[in-house]
């Protein structure tokens, strides 16, 4: 891929405990038995992640898996015990506290899972609140925030006060707010998990044409794999502080890497998952019934290709690439192979 | 199960010795000294008496007359707070009742006039409607009017001109305080036993020194009332602060915000609607204080009241005590309202539109202003359309006396003869040795050797201060009082949680009576019962009444539904249900309760020293009119130490009891 890293964290640990720097300054790497015998808890051990530009990268775990350490870790909200992290080919844990104040300002963003809205400002006001930070003159900065309010759909509701909007709503307070300063790396800890199940897939549909617009690097934190596998470009399974795989949605399914990975990804709809290019063999036939994207989901196709008698042509780039039959989309369906 | 049951009896046998040995030495301690000839048994001996009073007072004699911190002297350290304070109570003043003027002696000319008492009123009505609604309005202003038609316009303006400045005072100092103790540890660690000493140090006590280092007047009293309402304030900054929601910091720090834009754009905005609350606390407290502040020169209603008291004049008391009642519910009412209020659309429109509240009160100030100089009638209110309800209080109070006396002495003598009297008995006859040990035996059952030490030792402190004898006067009041008020208020307050209608006039009526400076309870019960440990009880028990009430509503109330579900399908009776499931249940509420209650019986114990006791309080009294400081302090230490090992105790008795529940 000629996607550059935006954020490179290599080796980080996050230990909690007196005796958590003695146990890593004896240069070897504990074990989880280590851990418990000097009663450390390794919140974070040992996590190598690589964010790419442009690409929606999803943590995901159960609570309790050290996903909300990790991401706050790697926005140094949490000071990590000890590793490397890169931001901007910069080293994120040597800057300085004004340093790290500059880059927050004007390159991160960060939504959070119960929204911390400042309950005594309007939404206009919350919304212009990061511009308030970084003084901002008062006009300029609600004449911005007005503009990202209407991006989230908000607009009309400017004089509220978050106690007087549903959930849903004061997320999209939330997001407004994490955009108004365009960040380069937007992190999201659980958006959406306050919200009721009908909301929450609306806020999805709403969060996926909110990036097809702005194509952001996004750190996307999670406890729900249905809603990782249809947000993510990828995705890295935490579990008790460590990284168990990183990988795409597809692959996590079709080749998880560990029993923790497989057991997750059982009972997930494949269909869901699994895209035409990985399903589809060489284009032989020679009629077709019509034509699918190679990253079209089979699920999403599945109703056209069985019906039709003959295979669809599967294109990548304007070419013919494959072709994928009715077999083929049955037997992702009923789960064999 | 063997092990448990005998775990059980040789707890009681603890007890019941314990008991059994402190009655003995009790009843039989004079004799134990007659047959051994050891007087030292009944009395600490004087040669080993401590004299930190003497230490306490030379050190202050040192403080006011030589202490030099090279630049200036401690005399002109109090000499500049005494002008900071002085500036805005002489303004508030002229603006509430004196006027402004310009010169000095005969040769003053008035410049401008006070605000009228109309234009009081309408500021008061403004602050009530602003704070919540016309009905709030409606209760504060009417409050005003009847300090106003009662003829209470003058003391209650200076006493309100006292909160207004030690308000503030105590409000910001105490914010700021708790903002330091909120980012560093060490600050934290410095104030925590400091609040905790303030929060148990009798308020007399404090009066001593401040009268020494201040002078007698109004200044000494507002810097005490200060140091008295500032402590609150730090503890629930800390707590509001600490209150913050985690994820509001960091998203504060998300968005790059410095220390200081944190603490002012993030923290305190977040956590206003309480810090609100610690601001209504503040000024209840300064209230009561500006009150009691009266014996070191503050004038106003507490004077009033004072006077009163030492006159005997039951017509004047109860007017001046009423006026201070009047006072209370306005300044709680609205200050709560603040509290719960909400931030509110603005409006939009012309200026009048927009604050119509301020522009009506300007025009109002303006209108009686002018008025005012063509009918004095406007301007102050006049002397003809006062009510006087003297004669009426003092009648009623002799129609009182004359036909009940007997029955009210009656009850008194009952209750003096089969309650206070043997139990004062049982008190004063603890020999000073055991009384030590018996207390750091009980501590150490309950909460531990370590508690067992120190409780020891602060009892030994308060014998070798040769305080023994007042100590336990004061255990004794303390303890019957305490008493008292738990009958009475854990039933009422079971009532109160049992059905909400009778539960909203008692806890209604339980919030005015704690509103209630505690001087003003003084007053009825000296009318009625006259001066000793018996009226001293009457208004200690009226005092402390309200936590025992309160904290058994509340525990009844906490009792998990289902648990009651639970009950009832299990076929429980209506009683078995209170007796069986509720009240186990609440029992650590209850104790909470008590250790309220006898925190607030110790601290009024002091005050009641004005009717005659002859306790610690009375110690610390007789210090205050002879302005002896250390005598006062020691003193005020001991009653300190004796409201600690209370708390710690029952604390302790508390938290076994959660823990043995599961909660």
């Amino acid at each position: 891929m000629d996607k550059s890293v935006i954020l490179d964290c290599r080796h980080v640990w996050k230990l909690y405990g007196t005796g958590a720097d003695a146990l890593l300054a004896q240069g070897r790497v504990p074990d989880a038995a280590a851990l418990a015998q000097a009663n450390v808890i390794g919140a974070v051990r040992d996590a190598n992640v690589q964010i790419l530009q442009g690409e929606i990268f999803v943590i995901m775990g159960l609570s309790g898996s050290g996903k909300s350490t990790l991401v706050r870790c790697l926005s140094r909200l949490v000071e990590p015990t000890s590793g490397e992290i890169e931001f901007d080919g910069r080293d994120l844990l040597r800057a300085s506290d004004a340093e790290l104040i500059e880059i927050r300002r004007k390159k991160m963003g960060m939504v959070f899972q119960q929204f911390a809205l400042m309950p005594h400002l309007t939404v206009l006001e919350n919304v212009a609140f990061p511009l308030e930070i970084q003084g901002v003159e008062r006009a300029a900065r609600l004449a911005r925030a007005k503009t990202v309010i209407d991006l989230v759909g908000l607009e009309g509701r400017e004089g509220c006060y978050p106690r007087e909007l549903s959930g849903g709503q004061q997320q999209r307070v939330g997001i407004a707010r994490s955009l108004i300063v365009e960040p380069d790396l937007w992190f999201l800890d659980e958006p959406f998990s306050a919200l009721d199940p009908l909301i929450r897939r609306e806020m999805q549909d709403e969060f996926l044409r909110l990036q097809n617009m702005l194509k952001k690097t996004i750190v996307f934190i999670t406890h729900d794999f249905d809603e990782a596998i249809r947000l993510a470009d990828r995705i890295a399974v935490m579990k008790d502080g460590v990284i168990e795989q990183i990988a795409t949605p597809e692959d996590l399914v079709q080749n998880p890497a560990t029993d923790y990975v497989a057991d997750f990804t059982k009972h997930v709809a494949r269909a869901k998952v699994i895209r035409a290019k990985s399903r589809m063999e060489p284009a032989t036939s020679d009629s077709f019934a019509g034509e699918v994207a190679h990253n079209a989901t089979i699920e999403s196709i599945a109703d056209q290709v069985e019906r039709a008698d003959a295979p669809f042509k599967v294109m990548q780039d304007g070419k013919v690439i494959g072709q994928i039959t009715a077999r083929a989309v049955i037997d992702v369906l009923v789960g064999r192979g | 199960m063997q092990a448990l049951s005998r775990h059980i009896t040789r707890a009681r046998l603890f007890w019941v010795g314990l008991f059994a040995v402190t009655w003995a030495l009790s009843q039989y301690s004079f004799q134990i000294y007659k047959a051994l000839d050891a007087r030292w048994i009944i009395r600490f001996p004087s040669q080993y008496q401590l004299n930190t009073d003497t230490v306490i007072s030379g050190f202050l004699d040192w403080l006011v007359n030589a202490a030099n911190f090279g630049l200036f002297t401690f005399r002109d350290l109090t000499r500049a707070i005494a002008w900071v304070i002085e500036q805005p109570y002489q303004f508030l003043r002229n603006l509430l009742i004196e006027g402004f003027q310009s010169g000095i002696g005969d040769t003053a000319v008035q410049v401008a006039p006070s605000l009228s008492w109309i234009a009081v009123i309408a500021i008061a009505v403004a602050i009530g409607h602003y704070a919540r609604d016309w009905a709030l309005a409606a209760l504060v202003g009417a409050c005003f009017l009847y300090l106003a038609v009662f003829g209470q316009w003058d003391s209650a303006m200076i006493t309100l001109a006292s909160v207004l400045v030690a308000v503030p005072i105590g409000a910001v100092g105490g914010l700021g305080l708790g903002i330091l103790a909120y980012r560093s540890a060490w600050v934290d660690r410095m104030l925590r036993p400091v609040l905790d000493l303030m929060q148990t140090v009798p308020v007399f006590a404090y009066l001593v020194p401040i009268l020494i280092l201040f002078g007698f007047g109004p200044v000494a009293a507002l810097v005490a009332t200060v140091i008295y309402a500032m402590p609150p304030m730090i503890r629930v900054t800390i707590v509001a602060l600490r209150g913050v929601p985690e994820e509001l910091l960091e998203a504060g720090r998300m968005m790059g915000a410095t220390q200081r834009q944190m603490t002012w754009k993030v923290l305190v905005p977040a956590a206003t609607p309480t810090l609100m609350v610690g601001v209504n606390q503040v000024i209840m407290l300064t209230l009561n204080m500006v009150i009691i502040a009266s014996m070191i020169g503050a004038g106003g209603l507490g004077f009033d009241v004072l006077a009163s008291l030492r006159k005997l004049d039951i017509g004047g008391g109860i007017e001046a005590g009423l006026a201070i009642v009047v006072m209370a519910i306005a300044l709680d009412r609205a200050s709560q309202a603040f509290s719960e209020r909400r931030m509110q659309h603005p409006r939009t429109g012309t200026l009048m539109q927009r604050h119509p509240w301020t522009t009506t009160v300007v025009v109002i100030v303006l209108g009686t202003f002018l008025l005012g100089q063509v009918l004095p009638a406007v301007q102050s209110y006049p002397d003809d359309w006062k009510i006087s309800t003297g004669r009426f209080w003092s009648d009623g109070m002799e129609w009182i006396n004359v036909n009940f006396f007997d029955t009210l002495e009656a009850i008194k003598t009952v209750l003096l003869t089969t309650l206070l009297l043997p139990v004062k008995k049982f008190f004063s006859g603890i020999p000073w040795a055991w009384g030590i040990i018996a207390t750091g035996l009980i501590a150490w059952r309950v909460a531990g050797w370590k508690l067992g030490v120190a409780a020891a030792l602060m009892m030994g402190f308060i014998a070798a201060s040769g305080l023994w004898g007042k100590a336990m006067v004061t255990l004794y009041l303390c303890g019957v009082s305490v008493f008292i008020a738990v009958l009475i208020g854990t039933p009422l307050g079971i009532w109160a949680a049992q059905k909400p209608g009778a539960g909203r006039v008692i806890l209604g009526l339980m919030d005015t009576l704690q509103t209630l400076p505690s001087f003003v309870y003084l007053i009825p019960v000296v009318m009625l019962f006259r001066v000793g440990d018996f009226s001293a009880m009457i208004a200690v028990v009226l005092y402390a009444l309200a936590p025992a009430v309160r904290y058994a509503a509340h525990g009844i109330r906490e009792v998990p539904p289902q648990l009651l579900e639970a009950g009832k399908m299990a076929g429980c009776t209506p009683r078995q249900l209170l007796w069986r499931v509720k009240l186990p249940l609440a029992t650590p509420q209850l104790l909470l309760g008590v250790n309220q209650t006898i925190m607030l019986a110790l601290s009024m114990l002091v005050i009641t020293a004005l009717v005659g006791t002859r306790d610690l309080g009375q110690e610390v009294y007789i210090a205050l009119t002879k302005a002896n400081a250390g005598q006062g302090i020691v003193a005020g230490l001991s009653v300190a130490f004796i409201a600690i090992i209370a708390d710690r105790i029952v604390h302790a008795l508390s938290d076994t009891q959660k823990k043995r529940l599961g909660l």
